[in-house]
């Protein structure tokens, strides 16, 4: 056991870890940051993709050890400022692009990352990075079409919006 | 109509928390003094355990105390909540399912020991150091063999591995043996229905807690109907009477079927919970979910369908083989019977069906309902062999089955297999969807797959299903050892919001928005004054939960019946304080006003008086605005509609691309339309799924080969296009209050036919004729495969 340091959604934290403590598993326990989800046990669901010194990392396949002083930013650090949400979690809510809300910090992470990659992407290119997240609820279209909308494109052609 | 009210596509309210951060899942509740359990589990599917050794586990850091079936001695096995009668009158075969294995093993995951100890990684650890001495016995995985002479016994105390064998109806066999002597064409064709893990996002959780003080006991799970968990638990399982035991499925990451039953994992948490004085945590892995969860489908049938010179229906004659697993899990006898016979007429006027099915008992793990649940089933053969007869016969399929559908002037319509239609148009939804699917421009679109080397099909499937489950004298004639109304409880706060309790539990169909918006819509006030609660039985009245499409076609009519009896008071305080008789008042926007007069008073005045009784009838009437309501529906709901799929095969690969997927539904009503075609997105993606990836599969000696996300293909972001979605030709159910029929199914229902319709069809334009059938999933070997020969 030892005790890890890093900078969480802007503040410094710290949390025991051992040896073998996953990052999804020291932010869930150690910090009680429990926005990041975990869906499986072989990295393929995404569900608790956070961003590690600005890339999107699959927390369940990180050592909290290895981590020590990095920059964190997780789904409780996505919000605006003032509370209200960001651009794309907005866009989620209006398209409908989460249904039992599970795997959703992990897609909200990994789409913002998309953004900040590739600001205007194609329907083939948020589908494609969208890959290594799973969800079983939407089917996908609104969760593109979120993407697609963040990004400032016309999405109206893809179905029915909140109103 | 108030702004969120009925028709609205309402942002869902739900979102806020969960797109923050903020949920609140069953992994995310932690309570003082917590323990953490590990199951130790069979990694052979059949073996007669000799011996348990956990000497050397219990001395391990951190153990508090390892349980073995030795400890279950007092509790009773996982009860089964439907009996079914077999053909010959008899009850189907019923085995113990113990919470921990006794004396035998029967697939690989049955939970053997649990440790519990302080940490989760010291419970994983000393489990790992229980020597368990198993012989391992033979085991029985394909159905067949599972019935044949001699073969080895799942259950030793049961006569064989056949839980029963069923007919419906067993009266019509002669009839529909003679119709099939008589028909002009017969077409048959053996199907199998590949087994699925429904994989909710989130894996089971639970925690149980003891409060000496009052002796009570709490269980927190991720559950689709908290109550039925409640009832079962508490009183066929640990004897604890349901008002020492509360149990709380707060934010449930998805469900599919799969979180319905009751888990050994939930009442052994809550019985060492009361055995420990400590809380106990369960957290499921994704491997062990596979492993432990329900599974769903399995099936293989062999179908046949009869027809005069004119090409109509004359008879179907099925015979399924439905896997149940080791165990029979919760609700899982009535899903090959009534969810699957019943729905055998599909949209057609077949006159004569007699479905024959033998449930078997294999090495593998339980399966019961999968979103579905039957009607994927039912809906899969029929659509697979009417294709196949218009192939046969040389005649269009979608005219076939125009001429075979049930018409709009036939309602209600009674089919051979018991269930009534209450209504419906099959015409419509079809051609809504050859108009949305640009069905006029597939040739031109064909011809331009061809000019890149790639083979283009269509596929047609209509559906309908039964939802809104379900009249509970009904159920309870056929076998159901529950009932199957829902309740609500709108508890109207001094102030005007409102407070609503349903029975209903969401776990991502958004009730929380649609819910508030029926109630909105029935008073008129603004739905952010309401708030919708779920999921605690300590605080909603007796609910039977979220599945089979039945929340707002149920627990949505509960909660119009609680509403209209809290309007009819409300309206008397109302009269009372304008003084005048209550027939003589309004509701209208939220404001009680005298018919034909200017004199009116606001809703909030009325809440108020009826908790401040100042002024108030109190000589006739009770102070307080509360009522609740159960609602039994006295049909189900019959949702219907016709789906087509548009696919490119590479003719080197076998890959099959979906290149267009539209669905043209028939919900009845629709409250808020964007979560609609929400539901429907998602249900393709698992039907689609079916259709070509997904398959859960043994070997022959019951280890499971599919047992993760690297194994077990789960449909991603880039397998699929954009659906085209429509719901626009409703005819609304005419048994509930609100005309809606449910939709949370039909999306896996209607798609896997419509799949491997348009692959065949893909494959005949290329000349493949020889090929009449490809089993999912079709990955791109089987196609390939099917190719060559």
């Amino acid at each position: 056991m030892g005790k890890v340091t890093m900078t969480v959604n802007g503040r410094q934290m710290t949390a025991e870890a051992e040896g073998r403590t996953l990052l999804s598993t020291w932010l869930r326990e150690g910090l009680g940051l429990t926005g990041t989800h975990v869906g499986c046990d072989t990295s393929q669901c995404g569900a608790c993709v956070v961003h590690v010194d600005g890339q999107p990392v699959k927390s369940c396949t990180a050592l909290a050890m290895d981590l020590d002083g990095a920059e964190v930013r997780t789904i409780e650090g996505m919000a605006n400022a003032d509370g209200s949400l960001s651009a794309i979690q907005q866009a989620f809510q209006d398209h409908h692009g989460l249904q039992c809300g599970f795997c959703t910090p992990g897609m909200v992470m990994a789409a913002a990352a998309l953004l900040k990659e590739n600001p205007k992407p194609t329907e083939a290119e948020v589908r494609h990075y969208l890959e290594g997240n799973i969800c079983r609820c939407t089917g996908y279209h609104n969760i593109v079409k979120a993407v697609l909308a963040a990004s400032g494109q016309d999405v109206s052609g893809l179905g029915i919006a909140a109103e | 109509m108030p702004k969120d009210g009925i028709g609205a596509s309402t942002k869902r309210r739900e979102d806020l928390r969960f797109l923050t951060g903020n949920g609140k899942y069953t992994d995310d509740i932690n309570l003082r003094g917590q323990a953490f359990v590990h199951f130790l589990r069979s990694d052979v599917a059949h073996g007669r355990i000799n011996g348990i050794d956990t000497t050397v586990a219990a001395d391990m850091p951190g153990v508090l105390r390892i349980f073995t079936a030795a400890d279950f001695e007092s509790a009773g096995g996982l009860p089964c909540g439907w009996q079914v009668t077999d053909k010959h009158g008899q009850p189907m075969q019923e085995p113990k399912h113990p919470i921990l294995a006794e004396g035998k093993v029967r697939h690989v995951g049955d939970p053997i020991a649990a440790v519990v100890a302080e940490t989760a990684e010291q419970a994983r650890d000393a489990a790992e150091a229980i020597e368990v001495d198993i012989e391992e016995l033979p085991a029985v995985i394909d159905m067949k063999a599972a019935l044949a002479e001699g073969a080895p016994k799942v259950h030793d105390e049961l006569t064989s591995n056949l839980c029963y064998d069923w007919g419906f109806v067993e009266e019509n066999k002669a009839a529909v043996d003679e119709a099939f002597d008589k028909a002009a064409h017969v077409v048959s064709l053996e199907l199998v229905n590949n087994r699925l893990v429904a994989n909710p996002m989130e894996p089971r959780v639970a925690v149980g807690d003891y409060d000496p003080w009052g002796d009570q006991s709490t269980l927190y799970t991720t559950s689709q109907n908290p109550h039925v968990i409640r009832l079962l638990m508490g009183a066929f399982v640990l004897n604890i009477p349901e008002h020492k035991l509360r149990v709380v499925a707060p934010d449930v990451g998805g469900g599919f079927g799969s979180k319905i039953y009751h888990y050994a994992e939930e009442a052994f948490c809550t019985f060492a919970a009361r055995a420990l004085k400590r809380p106990v945590k369960w957290t499921c892995s994704r491997s062990e979910a596979f492993i432990s969860d329900a599974q769903g489908r399995d099936h293989r049938t062999k179908m046949e369908l009869a027809l005069d010179a004119d090409h109509n229906f004359t008879a179907i004659r099925t015979e399924t083989y439905a896997n149940m697993g080791a165990y029979l899990s919760t609700f899982a006898p009535s899903i090959p019977t009534w969810l699957h016979g019943t729905l055998m007429a599909g949209n057609y006027r077949t006159p004569l069906i007699y479905v024959n099915v033998k449930a078997v008992f294999t090495n593998t793990v339980p399966v019961d309902a999968y979103r579905g649940a039957g009607r994927p089933e039912a809906t899969y053969q029929l659509e697979r062999i009417i294709d196949k007869a218009a192939r046969d016969l040389g005649v269009d399929p979608i005219a076939l089955r125009r001429q075979n559908f049930i018409k709009p002037d036939q309602y209600p319509y009674q089919t051979p297999v018991a269930v009534v239609y209450d209504t419906g148009n099959y015409d419509a939804t079809m051609d809504k969807l050859l108009e949305i699917t640009d069905h006029a421009g597939f040739a031109a679109r064909a011809a331009e797959s061809a000019n890149r080397g790639k083979l283009r099909g269509f596929g047609v499937a209509s559906y309908i299903e039964a939802c809104g489950i379900a009249p509970s004298n009904l159920v309870g004639q056929l076998g159901a050892r529950a009932g199957l109304y829902e309740s609500a409880t709108i508890r109207v706060n001094a102030t005007g919001s409102i407070s609503v309790y349903t029975g209903s539990h969401s776990h991502g169909q958004g009730h929380e928005t649609t819910f508030a918006q029926v109630v909105a819509d029935m008073i008129g006030v603004d739905a952010s004054t309401i708030e919708i609660h779920h999921g605690d039985t300590s605080n909603s009245p007796m609910g039977m939960g979220t599945y089979g499409s039945r929340s707002l076609a149920v627990g949505g009519s509960a909660i119009v019946r609680a509403t209209n009896k809290v309007v009819d008071k409300a309206k008397k305080i109302a009269a009372h304080l304008l003084e005048c008789a209550p027939e003589d008042i309004e509701l209208k926007d939220g404001k009680f006003s005298v018919a034909g007069t200017d004199k009116s008073v606001d809703w909030s005045g009325v809440t108020l008086a009826a908790y401040v009784p100042h002024n108030y009838p109190l000589e006739d009437l009770e102070p307080g605005l509360e009522e609740t309501a159960f609602y039994d529906p006295s049909n189900f709901t019959y949702p219907a509609g016709a789906y087509g799929c548009e696919v490119e095969i590479d003719p080197e690969t076998g890959k099959v691309d979906i290149v267009g997927f539209a669905a043209a539904d028939d919900f009845g009503n629709v409250v808020n339309p964007m979560i609609v075609e929400g539901q429907v997105h998602g249900g393709l993606a698992q039907g689609i799924g079916q259709a070509l990836m997904e398959n859960c599969v043994f070997d022959d000696s019951g280890q499971l080969l599919s047992g993760s996300f690297m194994d077990y293909a789960m449909p991603r972001a880039d397998d699929f296009p954009g659906f085209k979605v429509d719901h626009s030709c409703n005819t609304p159910c005419t048994h509930n209050p609100l005309g809606v029929k449910g939709c949370g199914e039909a999306g896996a229902i209607g798609s896997p036919p419509a799949v491997v319709n348009a692959v065949i069809d893909a494959l005949h334009r290329a000349g493949h004729t020889h090929v009449s059938h490809i089993d999912m999933p079709l990955t791109p070997s089987r196609v390939w495969a099917a190719m060559q020969k």
